[in-house]
């Protein structure tokens, strides 16, 4: 236990040190890699108990959009925007949530349910291309270095935002992890019928985790809005983006706290190796590589790379994945 | 009557004897082998690239590419079977889903490294049929016909056949099929291999009216699964419905509002179905 804390601290202070010594370039990427270990780790709060959304976009559309939307139209500032993405995105989880839980829409179903949410927040933002751009996407208004507007071309800033709430997402996904919430929901994705018999408020307990997943992957939609100044609607909400959620999480492992994170970590490295070795006329070898290790991930290594250690590890620690 | 909103339901009907072939061939994957390929419409979309490259690249005459198209994809389908869902068979519905989801990644990237994101049209224009001030374009007439004789086809098959027999047998019950001295993975191969040739057929008849590119199956992919589970996952009848519905109001909405809008419609619609009749509109 002493010996994870030494190296827990050890790993933050490399984090905390790495702005300082890596050039602008890697700096782009580790922000890249925080910002979608955020949000992966945001969709194995619920995946891991077999919720398994395939319109986790749906969240990061709303995230992105909303405060960028304020900010270009009525000049609302993106401390205020933001919580107001992750609010509306907490309560579309929970208008969806609700009755798939209440009417017991789960595994394939929900995936489908969750799968059409996406798309109409997809085409949503493409049918009100007034105001948003359509498929061309939008740019939110650039006023240079403000934390008024939250804009920073200093990569540094974002480095360290992006840290936080990465270090933020961490607590929370170990918060439920540790919290009475998981045995339930463990239990729930084991046997609904028999979990509710013993008294467990089924919808509830899935309800609470849906929201606390919307409402992180709004925040994380948001940050990369503010990061990157450019939205596009299939880049945040596309099947593509809600689908390479599922992988990542998938292939880091999403029962261990650190699993999502190598997820980025991993994916990232692909689309930046191969790009970075064949060059830019080879678009889609990364992805290529990444579908048929989602194969493979599902057909040999459920539990993820990192879940595949600790198995490894330790034989039979541990209750068996919650599929 | 408002001649353009008659022209534009008559167009809703023709659109949706090609999506209730494709529903048919999902279908029949899922009430039979119990998983759903949500990769479908990229098969589809690899048997259009197939149309596109023997008739207008290699110029092979349209009928023999049209069957090497059905053919080949029928394969693509036994693949699929034979590399992806049999390994994974007794897995958790929800592993093979997300293991047909890596296909769908590895096709469309695939498709995106061979073919670039270009669209490429066959650069067949069939002729437009004027009937009393309503226009029609004869290619979605003729995909309207050959998707109605495929589904007869199908069925004929299904109801005619040893195999046919079989195969409804076992989606009625998959415990007892064993016993009665059916091979449970001919079957699974078979329709497979059905569920595959259906998809190319589609992607022929989409190939007549639509330019191909690696993410088409993008567009009407979540679509068919739509149409699928709002007529019952397994049920044919039902997914023949459904389609007539679903195209009714992407029509019509797309006439009355946008194109995307009335999209919006029909997925707002189908999660709402999903929540008050999870077995579909004309389940039991």
């Amino acid at each position: 236990m002493n010996a994870r804390r030494i190296g827990a601290l050890t790993g933050l202070g490399v984090l905390l040190a790495l702005p300082f010594v890596t050039p602008a370039y890697f700096l782009h990427l580790l922000i890249q890699i925080l910002l979608w270990g955020f949000i992966y780790t945001a969709w194995s709060t619920m995946g891991r108990f077999g919720l398994v959304s395939l319109g986790h976009g749906a969240f990061m559309g709303v995230g992105a959009y909303v405060p960028a939307l304020l900010w270009n139209y009525y000049d609302v500032t993106p401390w205020l925007g933001i919580p107001l993405g992750i609010v509306l995105s907490a309560l579309l989880g929970l208008i969806i949530g609700y009755p798939c839980f209440r009417l017991k829409v789960v595994g394939h179903y929900f995936a489908l349910v969750t799968l059409a949410l996406g798309q109409v927040v997809l085409l949503s933002i493409v049918a009100a291309r007034d105001i948003t751009g359509g498929s061309l996407g939008m740019t939110p208004r650039s006023i240079g270095h403000s934390w008024y507007a939250l804009q920073f071309p200093e990569k540094g800033y974002f480095y360290a935002i992006a840290l936080l709430v990465w270090l933020g997402g961490l607590l929370v996904w170990r918060w439920i992890d540790r919290g009475i919430g998981r045995e339930a929901l463990e239990a729930i994705s084991d046997d609904e019928e028999a979990a509710a018999a013993v008294g467990i408020d089924v919808t509830r307990e899935k309800l609470r985790v849906t929201v606390i997943s919307a409402a992180l992957t709004a925040l994380g939609g948001a940050l990369f809005g503010q990061y990157l100044m450019y939205l596009n609607p299939e880049s945040v909400s596309g099947i593509g983006v809600s689908l390479q959620i599922v992988f990542a999480a998938i292939a880091g492992g999403m029962y261990a706290m650190l699993g999502p994170t190598v997820g980025a970590l991993l994916t990232i490295a692909l689309t930046e190796g191969l790009r970075v070795w064949f060059g830019a006329n080879f678009v889609g070898a990364a992805n290529a590589i990444y579908g048929i290790l989602l194969i493979l991930f599902v057909v040999f290594m459920p539990r993820g790379i990192l879940g595949w250690f600790e198995m490894a590890r330790r034989p039979r620690a541990g209750p068996a994945p919650a599929e | 009557m408002d001649m353009f909103l008659l022209e534009a339901a008559i167009n809703g009907l023709l659109l949706a004897g090609v999506l209730a072939l494709l529903t048919l061939g999902l279908n029949l994957i899922f009430g039979v082998i119990d998983v759903v390929w949500i990769a479908y419409a990229d098969l589809v979309m690899c048997g259009m690239y197939a149309v596109y490259w023997l008739f207008a690249v290699y110029g092979w005459p349209l009928p023999l590419a049209f069957a090497v198209s059905v053919l080949g994809v029928a394969a693509l389908g036994m693949m699929v079977h034979v590399l992806i869902i049999a390994p994974i068979l007794s897995s958790a519905p929800i592993n093979q889903l997300l293991a047909t989801g890596g296909l769908l990644y590895f096709l469309q990237s695939f498709a995106t490294l061979l073919f670039t994101t270009d669209f490429r049209n066959i650069g067949v224009r069939l002729p437009i049929i004027e009937i009393g001030g309503i226009y029609i374009s004869y290619s979605r007439l003729l995909a309207f016909g050959v998707a109605l004789v495929g589904a007869t086809a199908l069925y004929l098959f299904l109801k005619r056949t040893y195999i046919g027999t079989a195969i409804r047998a076992i989606a009625q019950d998959r415990e007892i099929i064993g016993l009665m001295g059916v091979d449970q993975r001919r079957i699974y191969l078979v329709t497979s291999a059905i569920g595959g040739a259906l998809a190319g057929l589609g992607a022929c008849l989409l190939a007549l009216q639509y330019d191909v590119h690696p993410f088409i199956g993008n567009t009407f992919g979540p679509l068919i699964f739509m149409i699928c589970v709002l007529g019952g996952l397994g049920n044919m009848i039902g997914g023949f419905v459904a389609a007539f519905i679903i195209s009714q109001i992407i029509a019509i909405g797309g006439y009355y509002f946008s194109t995307e809008l009335s999209y919006v419609l029909a997925f707002m619609l189908f999660i709402v179905l999903m929540f008050i009749r999870p077995q579909g509109i004309v389940g039991r």
